[in-house]
């Protein structure tokens, strides 16, 4: 028996506006509302809350035999709540249903994977720990950004104790392999991996509504008939694809949502097939063998390469350039520059950067809000100018109330330090006033306003008395051990804290 | 074919594109072109001609050949002040000033052939009539399949040599007056276009945006109107010497006439956005016009002066050099045919910004396109040339590449295949 996996990507960046370099400085508002808003809601209405629905119905008429996992981006959850709620209550309720899965992946639908492991780690934790308490179930199955996957990424995602990956089944990668299989991290082989068949996911997602496509019209029941002509042998067949081809990229009118609603029928009829999320994939089957993918591949284009999104000097400019505040940035500790700081990381504003559309068509085109690759660079770098500017600003003002913190230690260190020494001073003198005691008593005014005359007199004579007496030379010498020895201690550790205080932005500015 | 300037005298794009065109059609074979041009003689060497007297008009011919020219050319040149780009105002003007101090004007007469301006004063239509004239003379002398007539100064003259040999009659569109004039249209210069367009078997247009001017401002069946790309020659390297920025700034470039059409007040505006906001910036506008002074009290009342600078009119080398030195080119037309030198300016590796209006936007991709209009946009665009490097980089590593794959050769073909389609339909 067969296993069938489905898993639908739900996304929705957060567009920027039109940020003019002369805004730079002056606003710090940089997202369009007007077409997040209008375009959240109009694919919530002809896709997100229909398609639920349709997947409710599903499960209400196939029980248990019917299975769906969805990945759902942190920034597409943050949209649903403000603009559309009862997307995320109709998401509660499938989860409610205990028959689907939601998958872990980087909160902002960003490419961090390629950038910084730890900033990775942190973005995976916040988006398992956001879809834990909005569904109750913490993901145990990640899906990176764009289903970018690499040796060394999945290595780090094993290590977060994930049990199982999806990944693009790339023919360059698999050879004369077979997608249908389960495989594992050639890194930490405990990672198994889930590969993609494009070419059944892609005849439902790109080209179901061609009509110069050969098999036009397609139905579930030839669908299903090419699903039962693969090869006896072959395990899982993963169909992966964006939740908004129903409704969205494929228009209702095309029938794709009857499509969605017949195919789970044709396919349980026989026998032959079982419905199963991924993690429910991943402990029914055995991985066969190791996948080794040196050089990180992804879910688009004919190439399965990183090149929509990071294939020209502007992408890459950009990207660097957004990378390297991240330290800054976690120094902050500020709300609205979090927020700003996960949105910016959006992959979608790099695919807008992309100058493959001028050869590669239309998909590019369609999810573009830019005239040109040009004019989204340029919009892009403004925003993220005027950014870097209210990091370094907010990052400036705390580092000179540090410095001045440590300053006024510092002060008071020396200060201490005289203190301590005016004191030993005044000791030593009490003792040399003090061994002759009689003296001493009889002239207590005099001796008071005679101190201050005979001072030097008092000083070099004490010096000279106490030569003979080896307490008083030992108090001498280890006057400046003692006395500035335990100010010395504290002085190079504060120094020191000071030094690396001061470096570490030095050097996070420089690069 | 019924042309303009022919090198060295170059005043304009329209000189540029007749001399591409033809270049590019000494490459087919079987093709052969006789070039026609009105010319003002001067004193210019005057042995190799071959004067063609006919019924008293002046024409001289001439076996030309060129650099990048696989044949030779046979080359026509009818006495005449004509000069493209020319509104009859300016051109009275023209004349007006040389009154009893131009040797040409008096040379005509006291030769005894037909007086072209004298006697009918400075009356522009006349001239073009007279032109006319002589194209009919020509078409009469010497034996062709087809007269392609490059825009409305010599529309009469093609009009006149179809008449006169009964040969179909091709216009090449390469600016209207809606271009010129800004929509102040001169109902004199309308009526010469229009009546071309229709006398016309074929009609080429240099863009797209033209082909829709002359559909719908002068009526002309769509089935009748082609667009025929213009090109660019292609950059001989090494024939100037390196020319070295003099002040470590980066230079913002308008080259142009100074005139409603190529939108030089844009250019100002989007200036005084940039620097109100960077300093290591300069705005150069290279041009003359009758809209400077104009634009410089503008900028001076922008109190932008200091950063913006006149160069005057600038041709052959000193265009060279202003690329050389420059970071960014800037076409904000308001109405341009086609325009060919952003394409100029991206062979010299600097990165341009075009408008929406303008024919050569159809084409090019690696270049930021805006609205002329919208100065926001342009300021926005030169900012973002200027401060991310990643930029220019694009530009410099897809621009050069873009544009050495715009030929004349390909043009020429074009056209070629608009010739034989016309050609097959006529007899």
């Amino acid at each position: 028996m067969k296993t069938i996996c489905l898993y639908f990507q739900v996304h929705q960046p957060f567009r920027f506006r039109r940020y003019r370099f002369f805004d730079i400085g002056e606003s710090h508002y940089y997202y369009d509302d007007y077409s997040n808003e209008s375009i959240m809601k109009k694919v919530a209405g002809r896709c997100y809350l229909p398609a639920n629905q349709l997947m409710l119905d599903l499960i209400e008429k196939y029980g248990e035999r019917f299975r769906v996992a969805w990945s759902v981006s942190g920034i597409a959850l943050d949209q649903f709540e403000l603009y559309a709620p009862e997307v995320l209550e109709s998401f509660r309720k499938l989860a409610a249903t205990g028959q689907v899965e939601f998958l872990a992946e980087t909160y902002s639908h960003s490419l961090v994977s390629l950038a910084d492991p730890d900033e990775f780690r942190v973005q995976v934790k916040e988006h398992s720990d956001r879809i834990e308490s909005l569904f109750g179930v913490r993901p145990g199955v990640f899906r990176n950004t764009e289903l970018v996957y690499s040796d060394d990424i999945g290595a780090v995602v094993a290590d977060m104790g994930y049990g199982a990956m999806l990944t693009e089944g790339a023919k360059h990668i698999l050879g004369w392999k077979s997608p249908n299989y389960l495989y594992y991290n050639a890194v930490n082989p405990r990672l198994k991996l889930l590969l993609k068949n494009y070419k059944l996911s892609d005849d439902i997602a790109f080209r179901f509504s061609d009509r110069g496509w050969g098999e036009w019209p397609l139905t579930a029941e030839k669908y299903a008939g090419w699903l039962r002509d693969i090869d006896k042998k072959e395990e899982v067949i993963n169909l992966f694809m964006d939740y908004e081809t129903f409704g969205e990229h494929q228009d209702v009118g095309t029938g794709i949502l009857e499509f969605l609603r017949a195919l789970p029928g044709e396919l349980l009829r026989h026998n032959e097939f079982r419905f199963a999320t991924p993690s429910e994939v991943a402990s029914l089957h055995e991985p066969v063998a190791s996948m080794h993918v040196p050089y990180p591949i992804s879910w688009a284009d004919e190439e399965r390469d990183l090149s929509a999104w990071l294939g020209n000097d502007m992408q890459n400019e950009a990207f660097t350039k957004l990378y390297e505040l991240k330290e800054l940035v976690k120094k902050t500790n500020d709300t609205k520059i979090m927020t700003d700081w996960r949105y910016l990381q959006v992959s979608d504003h790099f695919y807008y950067m992309s100058t493959k559309f001028f050869s590669d068509g239309e998909v590019h085109k369609y999810f573009n809000p830019y005239e040109s690759p040009y004019d989204a660079f340029i919009n892009y770098m403004n925003v993220l100018s005027d950014f870097a500017r209210r990091v370094n600003e907010m990052v400036g003002a705390t580092e000179t109330e540090t410095t001045m913190l440590k300053r006024q230690i510092r002060d008071r260190d020396e200060q201490l330090e005289k203190l301590q020494a005016e004191i030993n001073e005044l000791r030593e003198k009490r003792k040399l006033v003090a061994t002759p005691v009689v003296e001493g008593e009889e002239e207590v005014t005099g001796s008071k306003s005679s101190a201050k005359a005979s001072k030097p007199s008092t000083g070099s004579g004490s010096a000279k008395a106490s030569k003979p007496s080896g307490k008083s030379v030992s108090a001498k010498a280890s006057k400046p051990s003692t006395g500035s020895g335990s100010a010395g201690k504290a002085k190079p550790v504060s120094r020191k804290k000071a030094e690396t205080g001061e470096k570490k932005p030095r050097g996070s500015k420089k690069a | 074919m019924f042309g303009w300037e022919f090198p060295p005298h170059i005043s304009g794009g329209l000189g540029t594109a007749c001399y591409g065109l033809t270049r590019g059609m000494s490459h087919i074979s079987g093709l052969e072109v006789l070039f026609v041009v009105p010319k003002a003689w001067g004193d210019e060497d005057q042995s190799a001609l071959t004067l063609i007297a006919a019924d008293n008009f002046p024409v001289r011919k001439k076996f030309i050949e060129m650099k990048n020219f696989l044949r030779e050319m046979t080359y026509l040149e009818v006495h005449s002040r004509l000069v493209p780009y020319m509104s009859p105002e300016d051109y009275a003007e023209t004349v007006n000033n040389s009154e009893g101090g131009s040797n040409v004007y008096f040379n005509t007469e006291e030769i005894g052939k037909l007086k072209f301006t004298g006697k009918y004063g400075p009356d522009l239509f006349q001239e073009i009539a007279n032109y006319a004239l002589v194209a009919g003379v020509i078409a009469d002398d010497h034996s062709f399949d087809i007269i392609h007539a490059h825009d409305w100064l010599t529309y009469p003259a093609g009009m006149a040599a179809k008449a006169v040999s009964g040969k179909p009659l091709v216009i090449h569109v390469h600016a209207t007056d809606f271009d010129r004039s800004g929509g102040s249209v001169n109902p004199g210069v309308f009526e010469i276009e229009k009546r071309g367009m229709e006398a016309a078997d074929m009609i080429i247009a240099v863009s797209n945006l033209t082909r829709t001017t002359v559909i719908e401002k002068y009526g002309i069946n769509p089935a009748r109107v082609v667009t025929v790309y213009n090109a660019v020659e292609p950059l001989e390297l090494g024939e100037w010497p390196e020319f070295r920025k003099p002040v470590n700034e980066k230079i913002v470039t308008f080259l142009g006439r100074i005139t409603l059409q190529k939108g030089p007040e844009y250019f100002v505006e989007a200036a005084h956005k940039v620097l109100m906001k960077s300093d290591n910036v300069r705005f150069v506008m290279a041009g003359s016009g009758d809209l400077f002074p104009r634009i410089i009290r503008r900028a001076a009342s922008l109190g932008i002066m200091d950063r913006f600078h006149f160069t005057g009119f600038l041709r052959g080398q000193d265009v060279n050099h202003m690329f050389a030195i420059s970071d960014l080119y800037v076409m904000p037309s308001v109405s341009e045919p086609f325009g060919i030198s952003p394409l100029e300016a991206m062979q010299s590796n600097v990165p341009v910004i075009i408008s929406h209006q303008s024919g050569v936007s159809e084409i090019l991709k690696h270049a930021i396109k805006v609205d002329f209009w919208d100065i926001d946009a342009m300021a926005d665009a030169i900012y973002g040339i200027l401060h991310y490097g990643a930029l220019s980089e694009m530009f410099k590593k897809h621009g050069k590449t873009e544009v050495d794959n715009l030929k004349w050769e390909n043009s020429a073909l074009h056209v070629k295949q608009v010739y034989d389609a016309v050609l097959a339909k006529y007899y």
